[in-house]
């Protein structure tokens, strides 16, 4: 059923400064209409969501589906569960599969999983360079004619400064941003968590901030030499965010991105050993949370992004320094925006749904990110003052790597429609 | 006197108060006189049963458990892995669970990964003792070099202790800066800052930049191996210029304003951190330090298997067989 009118909900749609109690029509599957008092015409399903938001569904500009290769983490049809679960209607899969997502043949087999099995749309990444290895461009034409919709070689940061720059150049033909993880690998190599004192006290090899700084002054003077569209992934510290605004300022092609955990948490988090808090970029210190919230608010960085990185839990219940960097993100993303976000003053509703769902649509050109007549019924129904209790028993994720287990939060998806049919529905409470 | 006791484990000195530290300094006392009979055993702990999981080379610490162990009549088991923690084949979660199917008492524990022995600690209802984990602490090392300067100075309370050395690779390091505040005492660290953990002077101690400050204002020195590996990985130089601008030396003790107390947890790099002459010179301690290991790890032994501190020498009960 992709017909149907959303009744009596307040409808927020950034891409239109829209924010006011209006009903909103689906017609096979596209929106028809969006405005107060709308009557449904015969045969059309009424949705009651008085109470509730309906907003443009959640676009993830960062996720790890590991499909193909690993699919005992996440498979596309479990990532694209857990996704919509979490409100995203779009997310795009990184290329650091088995095989790596180097050819038009990988990009394709994604694309076609993602028809058979996905509940969300999946846009593939493709890689910077064949293999990931940093050294050969991949055939970004022959990517994007399979359905990439950026490159990335993320997992590994870009390390040589001519392959960035031949990649910032070359991508400009096929229109797409080359998203980099920020590392400077010698800086980084053995580290496990934030350099600092919890690093000191814990005997643990640190990741210094200036190990992520320099890439993106490396990246954004490349992007200024170019001018090619670099975005920057999983932005973690506060002298990153002062190099974004100032390139900003100066008009630097330059996007960039921040994930939930970095605006929560602080290195504090790995002081028990704990090795869901452990990721890379590291959680970092009181100041860069608040450089990062900030960033947020003035739009020196542009969106929210998951990082959704599914491990198995053996692989995480480990020694600290043998477990894997990453934490699953799709199913706890809305909430911790809701909660430390929203509730904690630094953003409106409606400026966060634009940071997860208008701006990342805009910035990678995908389709989504919007409510207005005509466009794909891509969209989110929630309750923003309901509480929940994350429970990674509950998650749709084939993985359950979260240090926001047992964490109350704010913010809660009621139901996704993808194109119109309902994809997911929260259980009655 | 009180009825303080260690808890399950002892994973390290960040961990505990200073009663607890004192506890077991003042527990080591009646231990020590164990190893001067003819006959070192006591009963203390007879029928328990001990493993040392060995995951990393070691010698001196081994040894020195094993005969606190045996002294005190345990039944101990040594297992060493000499894999690399990426190569080994069994997970620690699995050895774990594996020791703890055997129901044995204590696991002695030294492992190359900083929190490890906490790992274990966290899955198993036996009792561990951290003998060392990664870059984290070396606990019972620690205490051992607390017991030499309070039997050599009489206190702790108010000594200036300097660390020497490779701090930021080191658990001795972190151990004895734990305990040493903890009981007073003063304490600085000293070392290329190559070696020297980003905002160690957050946790309560002083850094000199040059050893010859450090031995201008310290009473006791605690000087650090020198991991022969730091070089080929680029913290120094070379040997030969860290010994020449941070060794301690004969020449460089003569200028102090007073005699200090020479500490080194072993094995030494004769002629690198330290000169012959000042470990074997009239206030090396360094071979009380190895004594003195063995009574703080019976001592540690016995508060955990639930031994009273004012029972100490009681406990060691009568001599197993005639003196």
């Amino acid at each position: 059923m992709t017909t149907l009118l959303l009744s009596g909900g307040r409808v927020i749609d950034p891409s239109r400064d829209h924010d006011a109690p209006a009903d909103l029509l689906v017609i096979d599957g596209r929106i028809e209409a969006v405005e107060a008092g709308l009557s449904a015409p015969d045969g059309v399903a009424v949705v009651d969501v008085s109470g509730l938001v309906v907003a443009p569904g959640l676009v993830d500009l960062h996720t790890h589906l590991r499909e193909p290769g690993h699919e005992g983490k996440e498979t596309v049809a479990t990532g694209t569960r857990a996704a919509v679960a979490g409100g995203f209607t779009a997310i795009c899969a990184m290329p650091n599969t088995d095989p790596v997502t180097d050819n038009q043949a990988t990009v394709g087999f994604i694309v076609k999983q993602a028809a058979e099995a996905a509940a969300a749309r999946v846009y593939p990444i493709g890689a910077v360079s064949l293999g990931q290895r940093g050294e050969q461009l991949a055939e970004f034409g022959e990517l994007v004619g399979a359905g990439a919709v950026a490159v990335s070689d993320d997992g590994h940061p870009v390390v040589s400064g001519h392959l960035m720059r031949t990649a910032l150049e070359y991508a400009q033909t096929f229109g797409i941003p080359v998203a980099d993880h920020c590392e400077e690998p010698t800086l980084a190599a053995g580290g496990v968590m934030h350099e600092g004192i919890v690093s000191t006290r814990l005997g643990l090899k640190g990741i210094p901030a200036a190990a992520e700084e320099i890439m993106v002054a490396r990246n954004i003077l490349l992007a200024e030499l170019t001018g090619g569209h670099v975005h920057l992934c999983h932005m973690s510290t506060r002298g990153s965010v002062e190099l974004i605004r100032r390139a900003k300022e100066r008009g630097v092609p330059v996007t960039a991105e921040a994930c939930p955990h970095h605006f929560t948490l602080t290195h504090e988090a790995c002081a028990a050993y704990d090795t869901s808090a452990k990721m890379n970029p590291p959680l970092r210190e009181p100041e860069d949370v608040a450089a990062i919230r900030e960033a947020l608010k003035d739009g020196t960085i542009d969106v929210i992004a998951t990082d959704h990185a599914p491990h198995h839990y053996d692989a995480k219940e480990r020694e600290f320094d043998d477990a894997p960097f990453g934490i699953i993100g799709l199913e706890t993303a809305l909430g911790l925006g809701v909660t430390e976000l929203v509730r904690g003053g630094v953003l409106t509703l409606p400026e966060l749904i634009a940071r997860m769902s208008t701006v990342p649509a805009r910035i990678f050109h995908l389709p989504g990110g919007t409510l207005a007549p005509g466009a794909p019924a891509d969209v989110v129904v929630l309750d923003p003052g309901a509480t929940w209790t994350v429970d990674p028993s509950m998650f749709f994720s084939k993985s359950r790597n979260t240090p926001f287990a047992g964490r109350e939060l704010r913010g809660r998806v009621i139901r996704t429609l993808v194109g119109g049919r309902t994809v997911f529905q929260a259980r009655a409470t | 006197m009180s009825q303080l006791t260690l808890g399950k484990d002892l994973l390290g000195l960040e961990y505990l108060s200073p009663d607890h530290i004192k506890l077991i300094l003042d527990t080591a006392e009646p231990f020590k006189e164990v190893s001067e009979r003819a006959i070192k055993k006591v009963p203390t702990l007879r029928g328990k049963t001990i493993v040392n999981l060995f995951f990393e080379a070691s010698t001196r610490t081994r040894i020195s458990f094993e005969f606190a162990e045996k002294r005190l009549s345990a039944d101990t088991v040594n297992v060493a892995s000499s894999a690399s923690a990426v190569e080994k084949g069994e997970t620690l979660v699995d050895t774990a669970r594996n020791l703890e199917a055997m129901r044995i008492d204590m696991v002695v524990i030294r492992h190359p990964s900083s929190g490890a022995a906490k790992f274990l600690a966290d899955r198993i209802n036996s009792s561990v003792v951290n003998a060392g984990d990664g870059k984290h602490e070396h606990p019972t090392q620690a205490l051992l070099d607390l017991l030499t300067i309070r039997d050599t100075l009489g206190r702790i309370e108010g000594v200036k202790v300097c660390i020497c050395g490779d701090i930021l690779h080191s658990r001795v390091a972190r151990s004895n800066i734990w305990g040493l505040l903890k009981l007073g005492a003063e304490v600085a660290v000293c070392g290329p800052q190559t070696l020297m953990p980003l905002g160690i002077e957050q946790l309560g101690v002083r850094v000199f930049r040059r050893i010859e400050e450090a031995i201008q204002w310290a009473d006791v020195l605690n000087v650090l191996r020198l991991q022969l590996e730091r070089m080929s990985a680029g913290f120094i130089p070379s040997l030969r210029e860290y010994s020449r601008v941070f060794g301690v030396s004969v020449e460089r003790l003569e200028r102090a304003p007073r005699d200090l107390v020479i500490l080194h947890p072993g094995p030494m790099n004769r002629g690198v951190e330290i000169d012959s002459g000042v470990a074997d010179g009239p206030h090396s301690v360094i071979l009380q330090q190895v004594t003195n290991g063995i009574a703080v790890r019976m001592a540690v032994l016995y508060l955990l298997a639930g031994g009273r501190a004012d029972l100490a020498e009681a406990a060691k009960g009568g001599q197993e067989g005639a003196e």
